[in-house]
């Protein structure tokens, strides 16, 4: 590839890459091979299909594109047909066939493979009909489904780069401040602190300054950074671009897991290409700046997404935080002034400079801008990964783009932020979800986990669960974190177990008190969240488990029993039939009878049982 | 010079110095483990030296903060003590407590600090359960005992100090964090047996020498 000189070489490049595509005006099929659908089989799909386009030598006239994740991780593999925009969900290679002779040749759509709405239980045909599509506001997502995300031309056809172009030649650093400011643009990592600050305190600090990017996103069930750096990596590198710029920074780093290696390998290609082309390295675009981003790759520790942390780790120290009473924007990286900020606000960035601060700031809610993407995971029907507007209630999110709870459950809570965030019950289903809202209910935003639970969560439990994992993941330097998290593991574990006691409800709120105020670093302080919140919105759950030594969700095994209830048992043998223990006896068309001796407790039977007759006692 | 009032006490101050240090010269005591005063990046892991300062929205560590003309510094609220309390308590559910057969008795600062916050040395309500390694004796001429180290590091910052580059470190992660010997065992080669800094600087007896065992 060509270097390319300055902007005028950048803008040519450009509309060579677009004539190119209007020419032609061909069919393209954009196959998601992100990580959820890559599991789901996009590589037998892929190889069926160019194989069988070959067939009927449309090879020329259809081009594939392996795209980054599209969000509808429930359904994959996914397939988009453009320029139509027909939506086939869960492709499988035996569907290609069909699939080629009647959409790609004739112009129809396979309504067998087609896409059915959970609710109203009809066929779909058009992604952008798709309800959990259509309520979504991609900003920052939409180009994933469009772009290989390992082709440097895809991303400039989208117009990428045309911001870094814009603050080259057209704006002066205190400009680019402005503009990210009058955003109203917060971090995406979790703390929602305002970018434009940091970057202005970061530029008055004197020394060698460092871009860093935090792409060690640790929380189970978040995969949203993952995402952009599989799906979308230039558009991280044009924000550290911008802010470099901006800062007078020369030298960047993306800290990034080990564990994630698709995003690993399509990061380190994007750079490879930004510097081949030149924009990456020196005089970028003959404009006198010199940038560069090198890779580092974590171990995998939670307590390493931590900014000092982070650095340490990345100076090659165990990655242990520090006490901040002087910023890392002041002191950080190698004690150098150091910007950090997460993937996903890097790429809010480039949005931000191209479409203008007034255009953003419209989006959102009054003290928390633009959108954000949510992994909305658990017990919901669309699981995936959502990008709606700041102040999107969570009952849009849960019910109308994730489809609700399956089996026709109850929603009972979700878990916002990581395992160090809070339960909100479904009384709050009405909240706006942006960083304030969410931390009035006790809970953070996080970087955007989002686990629904249903009724047969027992809230008990899943505070033991995540503290259970918070506990292995706690360094070990500050005391209240060190030893508080063991203390508060413990008091849970007994109660799961029935041996709770009355002081404990009180016990935990006193340790978890002082951990959420007093702890050293922001993995402490959060540590309590899963326990304070369920507490403070489930206390009654936590009554049962201590008091009457009864779990009402039926979860901590010590402390309930499933019963047949006679009434409700219509003796159609399907229990009896899957119980391993053979604990459930009974003729056909007669009530049933449940041996508590042998019964396990596995929940076969309450699961199978359509008439809703085993209960929880 | 700064002038700040701590517990209704006037002192003046040297501008810039460390808001613990300027108690502890003044004698008032607040509770502390990890700091020192040669050490300029202060751990701040004890957790320990809380005190509240006018306009500031809750209890700080005072090892973290420089002295500002004008402060107002209460060392002994209600706030500051139920921390402090917690704190020592968590502490203490991993600590064995055997004073009788521990070289730190009555010298030691966790003895010293639960004097001073009217605490006995076993917390109460909390799970008491010591680390799996009782003791350490790899090392040619130190004895290292998990059960009583509070995990300060101050042995590490003195060990770096007198010797150029530390031969102890923390190692582990979470609940296993401990102190570790590393590099060279050949006694020939280390210069412990002369320097013992890290026992002498010890607040519980955690790290001793074999000739005193």
């Amino acid at each position: 590839m060509l270097k390319l000189k300055n902007r005028e070489a950048l803008n040519n490049f450009r509309n060579n890459i677009l004539s190119k595509h209007q020419e032609k005006d061909k069919k393209l099929i954009s196959l998601c091979a992100g990580s959820g659908c890559g599991a789901y089989g996009t590589e037998k799909v892929y190889q069926t299909l160019t194989e069988e386009l070959a067939k009927h030598n449309l090879q020329d006239e259809v081009e594939i594109k392996l795209t980054g994740c599209h969000g509808f991780c429930e359904k994959g593999p996914i397939m988009v047909i453009h320029p139509e925009g027909i939506f086939y969900p869960q492709v499988k290679e035996t569907h290609i066939p069909n699939i080629v002779e009647k959409t790609i040749k004739n112009g129809e759509i396979d309504k067998s493979l087609a896409f059915k709405d959970h609710i109203t239980k009809k066929k779909i045909f058009h992604e952008e009909d798709i309800p959990f599509y259509k309520l979504q506001q991609r900003i920052i997502f939409g180009n994933n489904g469009m772009i290989d995300p390992t082709s440097i031309k895809d991303y400039i056809s989208v117009d990428g780069y045309t911001a870094l172009d814009k603050v080259l030649f057209e704006m002066t650093p205190d400009e680019i401040i402005d503009e990210i400011r009058k955003s109203g643009l917060r971090g995406r990592g979790g703390g929602g602190f305002p970018t434009a600050v940091k970057w202005d305190s970061c530029r008055k600090h004197e020394g060698e300054r460092y871009v860093i990017c935090n792409a060690d996103e640790g929380d189970p069930g978040a995969y949203m950074d993952r995402s952009l750096l599989e799906g979308n990596p230039h558009s991280i590198l044009e924000g550290m671009l911008i802010a470099a710029r901006a800062i007078g920074s020369n030298q960047g780093y993306i800290y990034v897991r080990h564990e994630y290696p698709l995003a690993v390998k399509n990061i380190e290609t994007a750079i490879n290409q930004a510097r081949e082309i030149g924009l990456l390295g020196k005089n970028i675009l003959h404009s006198d700046f010199d940038f560069d981003i090198h890779i580092s790759r974590g171990g995998g520790a939670f307590v390493c997404g931590e900014s000092t942390a982070l650095m340490a780790s990345l100076e090659g120290n165990p990655g242990r935080p520090r006490a901040k009473y002087v910023h890392t924007v002041e002191k950080g990286f190698r004690q150098s002034p150091s910007l950090l900020n997460n993937v996903e606000t890097w790429t809010n960035v480039p949005v931000i400079i191209n479409k203008g601060a007034d255009w953003y700031s419209r989006i959102g809610t009054e003290k928390s801008k633009g959108t954000k993407i949510f992994s909305l995971v658990g017990k919901v029907v669309n699981t995936g990964l959502v990008e709606v507007p700041m102040g999107t209630s969570l009952r849009t999110i849960i019910f109308d783009i994730g489809g609700g709870i399956p089996k026709k459950k109850e929603f009972k809570a979700v878990q916002t932020g990581g395992p160090s965030g809070g339960c909100i019950p479904k009384e709050f289903l009405d909240l706006g979800v942006d960083f304030d809202e969410l931390a009035k209910v006790g809970s953070i935003m996080g970087s955007g986990g989002m686990i629904v639970m249903d009724q047969d969560t027992c809230m008990v439990d899943v505070a033991r669960y995540f503290l259970d994992f918070l506990k292995e993941e706690s360094c070990g330097q500050c005391n209240p974190c060190r030893e508080g998290i063991k203390q508060m593991l413990a008091i849970l574990t007994d109660i799961c177990k029935g041996n709770g006691k009355e002081g404990d409800i009180e016990l935990l709120e006193e340790i978890g008190g002082m951990l959420q105020k007093f702890s050293l670093c922001g993995l402490g302080t959060s540590a309590p969240n899963p326990v304070l919140s369920t507490i403070r919105y489930f206390r009654e759950e936590y009554e049962a488990h201590i008091r009457d030594k009864k779990c009402p969700a039926g979860v901590c095994k010590p402390l309930f029993h499933y019963e047949i209830d006679p009434k409700a048992c219509k003796g159609c043998q399907a229990c009896a039939k899957k119980c391993p223990e053979k604990a459930i006896t009974g003729e056909k068309k007669k009530t049933h009878i449940l041996d508590r001796q042998k019964c396990i407790k596995c929940g076969i039977c309450y699961d199978i049982c359509k008439f809703n007759a085993i209960i929880i006692r | 010079m700064s002038k700040i009032i701590v517990d209704e006490q006037y002192l003046e101050i040297i501008e810039g110095t460390n808001l613990l240090q300027a108690c502890l010269e003044n004698n008032i005591y607040i509770p502390n483990l990890c700091y020192l005063k040669e050490r300029k990046e202060k751990n701040a892991s004890c957790r320990l030296c809380f005190v509240e300062i006018e306009g500031m929205p809750k209890p700080v560590t005072s090892c973290t903060l420089d002295v500002e003309d004008g402060m107002v510094v209460r060392t002994d609220t209600p706030a500051v003590r139920r921390l402090q309390r917690t704190a020592f308590q968590l502490l203490m559910s991993v600590h064995e407590v055997d004073c009788a057969h521990c070289p730190a008795n009555k010298k030691c600062e966790l003895q010293k600090i639960a004097r001073f916050l009217k605490l006995g040395l076993k917390p109460k309500g909390l799970d008491h359960s010591l680390r799996e390694l009782e003791t350490d004796h790899d090392h040619p001429f130190l004895e290292y005992f998990p059960h009583r180290c509070v995990l300060c590091g101050k042995c590490i910052y003195v060990c770096k100090k007198r010797n150029g580059r530390p031969y102890l470190t923390f190692a582990g992660r979470g609940l296993d964090t401990q102190i570790s010997f590393f590099g060279d065992k050949d006694p020939l080669k280390l210069p412990c047996a002369e320097c013992l800094a890290c026992t002498l600087i010890c607040p519980v007896a955690a790290i001793i020498a074999k000739t005193d065992t």
